[in-house]
């Protein structure tokens, strides 16, 4: 893992002190809250629906077990003994009082963390996949370059009121398991000719108006990366609309002027900015990898697995996935307990995950943008020992890319701008379907839950989203089919009216009918429904 | 009736105008009928309130409920957590949100 060096502690360090001056003076009234706001979004402290709410960074979702001790204990200390981990690999607590937040933000720095550009329009927390460092099919590990992404951005003076927000994501393998399409800026790590470089994709997202990026750069060069998406960067700063918030995403621009007119102007900058020689030497970057070194990895810990446990094999089959070190496995940790709330976990939960993670997965954990928690490094002789901890904790539900693996934004139970409760959604179609066989044979099925059209919970990425409206003062729902953030990336389908709680959940339940019935061999829910159309599912549905 | 609601300063807590101060529980909220205005900028002015503004709500037996969902949801706690509201105790709260 990165660690800091005394720079980046300082700077850390210093923005604590700053900000404690602020909410200083925010206190005794020698700023107004109009003054302050700023302020205080630029430190991640949101005011909303019931109190303040802290969102956390967790550079590319990667945490070692002290920093997950110290999240527990900031739940216990400063909030209500719980987190919530986020669609962006963060994590948010939702009871902060403004009085607490510095010292808050003085225990996070403390073990290498801080919520700096967690908010507000500057390129945001670079997300990464979940699997890095461990997945048997990527090129190469992409932590270095989202680490160099990470120290490219912070701070940066010329990215700091950008249009609007922006999202950086960086994969290194051909399955996507990071959206990485659907950020404003995506990047897949890929090998031409022996040579690792990125392609660049540009002006996706979701929201009100979802897009997925188009290429833009099809093979940039490690030693001209940075220089190109601050090209990237200076277009859309440069031609961004800024008169109005909703079309002030660069996907807007992009679709504007059309992926070929973006590309030339990124060119043009490209070559300018080439010149300027902000590019840092290879070395930097060889000396990033450095700290994501892999772990000292037992040559003779390939062994057989004992599957005579039915519960623990069935944990096996669904959460656990293969490593590229043999002897070892990657580790899925659901925070999806059926009726529980999507990504929501107890401190003392943050305890034994990070004690797990010290004793048997090489003091790394990693939080995914489906809002559960990854073991990277797991040898196989430890499995059961970890499963039975984790069992112990209710942390072992066996249902990974499962219709209750469901992701949710906080919803109208939180969030001040959303439409509508996401969460009890969520918890009553995991409940409706709470059966384990009945999961397994519907297969891999990706519900996604959005309280509004700000698509926090990945609806248009949905095989099936969920789409939370305010018709006249009443939650509504809207239903989408066709969706995915992977590889074969899609936006979802509005499929017609929309249902009250409970008939969301009843339609949900006909189109898994409607797959099961009309499935061919190895059809996941999202293929039968590419192959067959909307119609079957309109007419079981809408009748 | 309409009521003047904002949070807390220092905690961020909901808070209810209820006449003379600010109160955590909507029961205590009183109707500011058109006065609403002038007392917002009176209580923001005097730093008693962080982002105030006005709603409708309906006088009932049990004391004003809010219009809207959104504002049930901030007067009582999220639905999903009973044991956060104010009235953990209380099995029936939620179905003054719905």
């Amino acid at each position: 893992m990165y660690s800091y060096d005394k720079y980046d502690q300082s700077i850390v360090d210093g923005r604590v002190a700053e900000f404690r001056d602020q909410v200083k003076r925010r206190l005794a009234g020698e700023i107004t809250e109009d003054q302050f706001k700023p302020l205080r979004l630029m430190n991640g402290l949101y005011l909303q629906l019931h109190a303040y709410m802290l969102r956390v960074a967790i550079p590319y979702g990667t945490l070692d077990s002290r920093q997950m001790h110290k999240l527990a204990d900031i739940a216990r200390k400063y909030d209500r003994g719980y987190g919530h981990f986020t669609t962006r690999q963060n994590i948010q607590y939702n009871w902060i009082k403004l009085e607490d937040c510095p010292d808050l933000l003085d225990d996070l720095a403390s073990v290498e963390m801080h919520a700096i550009q967690t908010s507000g329009n500057c390129i945001r927390n670079i997300s990464s996949d979940q699997y890095a460092g461990a997945a048997a099919d990527e090129v190469t590990d992409p932590r270095p370059w989202a680490e160099l992404l990470r120290q490219w951005s912070s701070f940066h003076p010329e990215f700091s009121f950008l249009p609007r927000k922006f999202k950086i994501a960086v994969i290194a393998s051909k399955e996507d398991r990071a959206a990485m399409r659907l950020h404003d800026i995506g990047i897949e790590l890929t090998q031409k000719n022996g040579e690792i470089g990125a392609r660049v994709f540009v002006g996706g997202g979701m929201g009100r108006t979802p897009m997925i990026a188009p290429e833009i750069g099809p093979f940039v060069k490690a030693e001209d990366l940075l220089s190109y998406i601050e090209a990237c960067m200076r277009v859309y700063n440069r031609f961004g609309r800024r008169d109005n918030m909703y079309k002030a995403r660069i996907k807007i621009l992009v679709h504007e002027i059309g992926a070929d007119e973006y590309r030339r102007q990124v060119e043009e900058e490209f070559a300018h900015v080439k010149k300027l020689g902000i590019d840092p030497p290879l070395a930097e970057l060889e000396r990033i990898t450095e700290f994501f070194a892999p772990p000292e990895f037992a040559a003779d810990a390939d062994i057989k697995v004992d599957r005579s446990d039915p519960d623990f094999a069935l944990w096996l089959d669904q959460n656990v996935k293969d490593h590229k070190q043999p002897g070892y496995a990657i580790v899925n940790i659901s925070l999806k307990p059926i009726g529980g709330i999507p990504g929501d976990a107890s401190a003392d939960q943050m305890d034994v995950m990070a004690e797990i993670a010290k004793q048997y997965s090489f003091d790394e954990l990693r939080v995914t943008h489906a809002q559960n928690i990854v073991l990277p490094h797991v040898a196989k002789k430890d499995l059961h020992t970890v499963w039975r901890a984790l069992r112990e904790a209710k942390l072992a539900d066996a249902n990974l890319d499962l219709i209750s693996d469901i992701i949710s934004c906080p919803g109208l139970d939180y969030c001040s701008l959303a439409n509508a409760r996401s969460i009890p959604v969520a918890q009553k179609i995991a409940t409706r379907f709470a059966d384990m066989d009945r999961q397994r044979d519907l297969g891999e099925l990706k519900l996604k839950i959005s309280g509004c059209i700000n698509a926090c919970g990945h609806h248009h990425a949905g095989h099936i989203g969920i789409l939370g409206v305010d018709r006249k003062g009443v939650e509504n729902y809207q239903l989408t089919f066709g969706g995915s953030g992977a590889e074969d990336v899609a936006i979802g389908k509005i499929i017609g009216p929309g249902f009250d709680e409970d008939g969301i959940v009843d339609a949900v339940e006909k189109a898994t009918d409607v797959y099961r019935e009309l499935r061919e061999e190895g059809e996941r829910f999202l293929d039968t429904y590419r192959r067959v159309g909307v119609t079957p599912f309109k007419e079981a549905i809408y009748g | 009736m309409k009521l003047l609601t904002g949070n807390d300063l220092k905690s961020g807590a909901v808070t209810w105008w209820t006449g003379s101060d600010w109160s955590i529980h909507v029961e205590h909220a009183a109707d500011v009928g058109e006065h609403g205005e002038s007392i917002l900028q009176a209580e923001e002015g005097a730093r008693r309130v962080n982002a105030p503004y006005i709603i409708d709500a309906v006088d009932t037996a049990e004391g004003p409920r809010p219009a809207h969902i959104k504002e049930r949801v901030r007067a009582l706690g999220p639905t999903v957590r009973p044991d956060l509201t104010l009235k953990p105790a209380d099995p029936d709260a939620g179905d003054w949100v719905i």
